[in-house]
């Protein structure tokens, strides 16, 4: 007897790029993954809808045949991980799903397994204001459904205040732009894969999957973004009549 | 048609629901005022964070408010601008996002287009046309209103709107924000005969506004007061007395001017300043002389300041004229009210794609 999959939709808008994906499969399974990427500045807030309808329309599947949605939630863009959070709460209320929130660290983490690898995966995003999110995974491509596994807290730091967990660890993300800037010790437990990545809706809905078998699910209102970087205004320390 | 209004243009998450045939259904609001407070006034990103947190928790509220399930919603509608870009995002996103799941139409609404028509939601509303006076943290806006969707700017502020002049003030004077009410509380106490400050803009035709010249003279007032060891409680609240009476004379002379200008005996005034008692005391009897039948129009007071009714009714008009998003989810941090029409849907320029 064959049982109808599960199947999770997953939106992402935390960088410069734009991205939906579909996982369907059996719990526990690998799943099959389709899904659409595009770098598209400033245009996320328009995009994303039409991507989850090309998404589920090539699937020849409704939003309400999905089981859950999925957000990167973060850290990436403050306005990035919010457009990505309302419309992923919007669709989720609407359709009365669960949804998910996945970190785009461990995505990205992820990411850097594509080929099948597992291992240390340290990931890295540029956080501007000279200062990278970070976070240290580790990742197990062995089995159907692969596993990350947090190593450390998810930060936001200075590069040159950056330490990691022992072994060495490939690096991923634009935030190892600033390798140079690390401390030599790091720079010695890092073998670069790439900087020129984005976090990928794909990464998070394989993810999200993984949290729907284990049924760890949310209300819509309860997925928030995770920023990392929280101290965003200054209180006035001026006297009154300066 | 149940059409399901949010607003998340500044410092309020705002969320309701208008019925075309049963009128409002329900609303609920969370300011954000207590968060603002230790910064002197709206901090963008902090205010965007806020609103992606109450929105859901609002518009479940709402719906369980009004006894209905959101698959019994007609329409949304939300803020699209003039406002925080960030913070009208959240709307925007959460209103497309929610309507596709349902499968039910989207509009994004003018934000003074919802202040403007928010008398319209009382008992005896205002009858068209009218002139709306739009005083709020944000705008000082005057405007003609021949018929829904008709506006013409007969003045606006040239710098600080009315409201951001009394929360610098109240700065100054070393009160809470927002400054309106506390500046309001203290001048009750000042000497009306104390101090005079200059009425700006009074003395030159026209229906424009200005008040950051008057946020300096307090200033150098109080430097001044200060300097000569006069600033007492006292003193402080002379010049409070004195602001705020400049504020509210000059608002009341340019409402004059423009119903003389424009023929029209009926005044809307809506925006958080609305609420101010003087104004409220002063501006009838003051039109009355020049115009006899001059009545002046309120939101209730819970609809002056920004909210989700406004958005919900102001849209459902729009929706009913068959008005949607055709293009996703828009915003703009600038619109003028003047390029709304009466059928028209908002044009794509000068609006930012998120």
């Amino acid at each position: 007897m064959s049982m109808r999959p599960l199947r999770v939709l997953a939106l992402d808008a935390s960088s410069s790029a734009c991205s939906v994906a579909l996982w369907q499969g059996q719990a526990g399974c690998a799943g099959a993954l389709s899904g659409h990427y595009e770098v598209a500045p400033r245009q996320h807030m328009r995009k994303l809808l039409p991507m989850v309808d090309a998404v589920l329309s090539e699937a020849g599947i409704t939003l309400d045949e999905v089981d859950a949605l999925a957000y990167g939630v973060g850290p990436g863009s403050f306005t990035g991980l919010r457009i990505a959070a309302g419309t992923a709460q919007g669709l989720a209320f609407g359709a009365d799903k669960p949804l998910i929130g996945i970190s785009t660290l461990a995505a990205l983490a992820l990411q850097a397994c594509r080929d099948g690898a597992s291992g240390q995966v340290c990931a890295a995003l540029d956080a501007r204001m000279d200062e990278i999110y970070v976070g240290c995974f580790a990742v197990d491509s062995a089995s159907g459904s692969p596993r990350v596994t947090a190593l450390d807290q998810e930060r936001v730091i200075a590069p040159q205040h950056l330490g990691l967990p022992e072994g060495s660890f490939m690096a991923i993300g634009a935030g190892f732009n600033y390798l140079d800037r690390m401390p030599e010790q790091v720079q010695q437990q890092l073998v670069l894969h790439s900087k020129d990545v984005e976090p990928d809706a794909r990464e998070i809905a394989q993810l999200a999957a993984l949290e729907l078998a284990a049924q760890r699910l949310n209300a819509p209102a309860e997925v928030q973004p995770v920023y990392l970087r929280n101290n965003v205004a200054q209180r006035s320390t001026r006297g009154p009549l300066d | 048609m149940r059409v399901l209004g949010i607003e998340t243009s500044c410092d309020e998450t705002g969320i309701a629901l208008y019925d075309t045939e049963q009128g409002l259904c329900a609303d609920a609001l969370f300011s954000q005022i207590e968060m603002h407070a230790g910064y002197g006034g709206v901090v963008p990103e902090l205010a965007s964070r806020d609103h992606i947190r109450r929105i859901l928790p609002l518009i479940e509220k709402v719906l369980a408010d009004a006894n209905l399930q959101r698959q019994q919603l007609d329409a949304i509608c939300y803020t699209a601008g003039p406002g925080l870009v960030g913070a009208l995002m959240v709307g925007a996103s959460t209103a497309h996002g929610l309507a596709h799941a349902l499968n039910i139409p989207v509009l994004g609404v003018h934000h003074m287009e919802g202040h403007l028509l928010a008398p319209m939601l009382e008992e005896n509303p205002p009858a068209y046309p009218f002139v709306a006076l739009l005083v709020s943290g944000g705008h000082t806006q005057l405007v003609d209103v021949a018929g829904h969707g008709d506006y013409r700017l007969l003045g606006e502020s040239i710098d600080d709107a009315a409201g951001e002049a009394f929360d610098k003030v109240a700065k100054m004077l070393g009160l809470s924000y927002p400054g309106g009410p506390s500046v309001s509380r203290l001048a009750e106490q000042g000497d009306p005969t104390a101090l005079r400050f200059p009425r700006p803009m009074t003395d030159r035709p026209g229906l424009d506004f200005s008040f950051s010249g008057l946020k300096t003279h307090t200033l150098t007032c109080l430097r001044q007061m200060d300097a000569d060891n006069a600033l007492t409680e006292q003193g402080r609240a002379n010049v409070a007395r004195a602001f705020e009476e400049a504020v509210i004379d000059t608002i009341v002379i340019k409402c004059r001017r423009a119903l003389e200008q424009t023929g029209r005996d009926r005044l809307v005034v809506a925006g958080g300043v609305s609420a101010n008692q003087r104004l409220r005391a002063q501006l009838e009897p003051a039109l009355r002389k020049k115009c006899p039948t001059a009545r002046v129009f309120y939101p209730a007071a819970r609809f002056c300041t920004d909210n989700g009714a406004m958005i919900a009714y102001a849209g459902a008009l729009r929706l009913q004229g068959g008005e949607r998003d055709s293009s996703g989810p828009v915003v703009t941090a600038r619109w003028p009210l003047a390029e709304l029409s009466p059928t028209t849907a908002p044009s794509s320029e000068h609006h930012a794609h998120g």
